[in-house]
């Protein structure tokens, strides 16, 4: 359910990127997000919410592709890192320690987007700039 | 033809919810004022700990809460009734409280008191352990509570919540002669997901545990009002003119 809520704040950053380009409005092919496996996001939720939120908007057609970053502890006790999981009680395998540090898997990241910009229309000669440069 | 662009963003997805989270934590450090999110499943014992709490602390810290938890609307009354000031946060259908509902949540309090006066806002979150972990509202610390009675594996099963809490307070603890649940193997499993966690075990009924919890509370408000204080002078520092230096 929270993703409806995740995909919100996805689109107002979206809006407040295409800002940058206005009056042009990109045409996005995709959007690259990295989501962490220790988070509270189900990617599949998030593509779903994505592709029925951007119908009809400046977005739409537009593919929400994700890469999940894996979770991965580091052992305090030997630095070594290890994948804690829920069965190990997230422990580490080599020293039996608790997971103190994250090293990833806590990603909610807007990696990049593909878009293109629409053609500018043909340029005509400044002639005020020219006539600038004359005098 | 045109060529396909990337722009490489590295934007936290949240960043808009990051951004008015910010805001919020601006006003609180401004005005002073130690802001809990207060978090749990439904029925974890909130608003019975928050009743204990809230009449123990009143005497020595103004407070007021920020109720965004629907189910629990109905016992404003009791906390009303300590004294502090209640006001329901606004959450539609959501299942998470986020920093701009809270904003909503700080408007309605402002027109009845100013908040400048307060010590400690106690904002309830809506009852669920999995996305308020991800949405930040601009507090100082982030509390969990976490009932007896949900068994001794919920840290492990909603191990965001319990790793990105500041505190856990396991409540009911009266309620474990008669049940099949050992307090140390929840205390353990929060410690493995969270090994710096503070954890606490209280009884809202027998009040067995809540002077260790208060204790908590003063640290972490003159832990926040010290640094309130040293962010007020640097910024006073910063805007004093130039000292003279008198041959
Ligand atoms: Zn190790």
């Amino acid at each position: 359910m929270h993703e409806v809520d995740m995909t919100k704040c996805l689109l107002l950053s979206m809006n407040q990127w295409q800002q940058q380009h206005a009056p042009a409005i990109p045409s996005v092919q995709r959007v690259h997000l990295q989501v962490g496996a220790f988070t509270c996001v189900e990617p599949d939720q998030l593509v779903f919410t994505w592709g029925v939120a951007v119908q009809g908007s400046w977005l739409a057609g537009a593919e929400l592709v994700i890469e999940t970053v894996p979770l991965l502890g580091r052992c305090l006790q030997c630095n070594g890192t290890y994948t804690p999981s829920p069965e190990a009680a997230y422990r580490s395998p080599c020293c039996d320690h608790p997971m103190e540090e994250i090293v990833s898997g806590r990603e909610l990241r807007i990696r990049s987007v593909d878009y293109s910009l629409p053609e500018p229309p043909p340029s005509r000669p400044d002639l005020s700039l020219t006539a600038a440069a004359a005098a | 033809m045109h060529m396909p662009l990337e722009d490489t963003l590295g934007l936290n997805l949240l960043a808009a919810n990051q951004h008015q989270a910010q805001h919020n934590r601006e006003h609180f450090d401004a005005w002073q004022l130690l802001c809990l999110n207060v978090m749990s499943s439904p029925g974890a014992g909130k608003t019975s700990l928050l009743e204990r709490s809230l009449a123990a602390l009143a005497p020595e810290f103004a407070m007021a809460v920020l109720e965004g938890d629907m189910t629990t609307l109905l016992d404003a009354e009791r906390l009303e009734a300590v004294g502090v000031p209640v006001v329901p946060i606004t959450t539609g259908r959501a299942c998470h409280l986020d920093a701009a509902m809270v904003r909503g949540g700080l408007r309605i309090l402002g027109q009845r008191l100013d908040p400048a006066s307060l010590d400690l806002l106690w904002v309830e979150n809506v009852g669920n352990l999995v996305c308020p972990a991800e949405f930040e509202i601009g507090e100082h610390r982030k509390v969990a509570l976490l009932s007896v009675t949900e068994g001794d594996d919920k840290p492990l099963k909603y191990p965001v919540m319990f790793r990105e809490a500041d505190c856990v307070v396991i409540t009911k603890v009266d309620l474990l002669p008669y049940l099949p649940v050992q307090v140390e193997r929840i205390e353990a499993h929060i410690h493995q997901v969270n090994p710096r966690c503070a954890v606490f075990q209280v009884s809202a009924s027998t009040g067995a545990g809540l002077e260790a919890w208060h204790g908590w509370l003063r640290q972490q408000r003159s832990a926040v009002s010290s640094a309130a204080a040293a962010l007020a002078v640097e910024s006073l520092e910063a805007a004093a003119p130039e000292p003279v230096l008198v041959p």
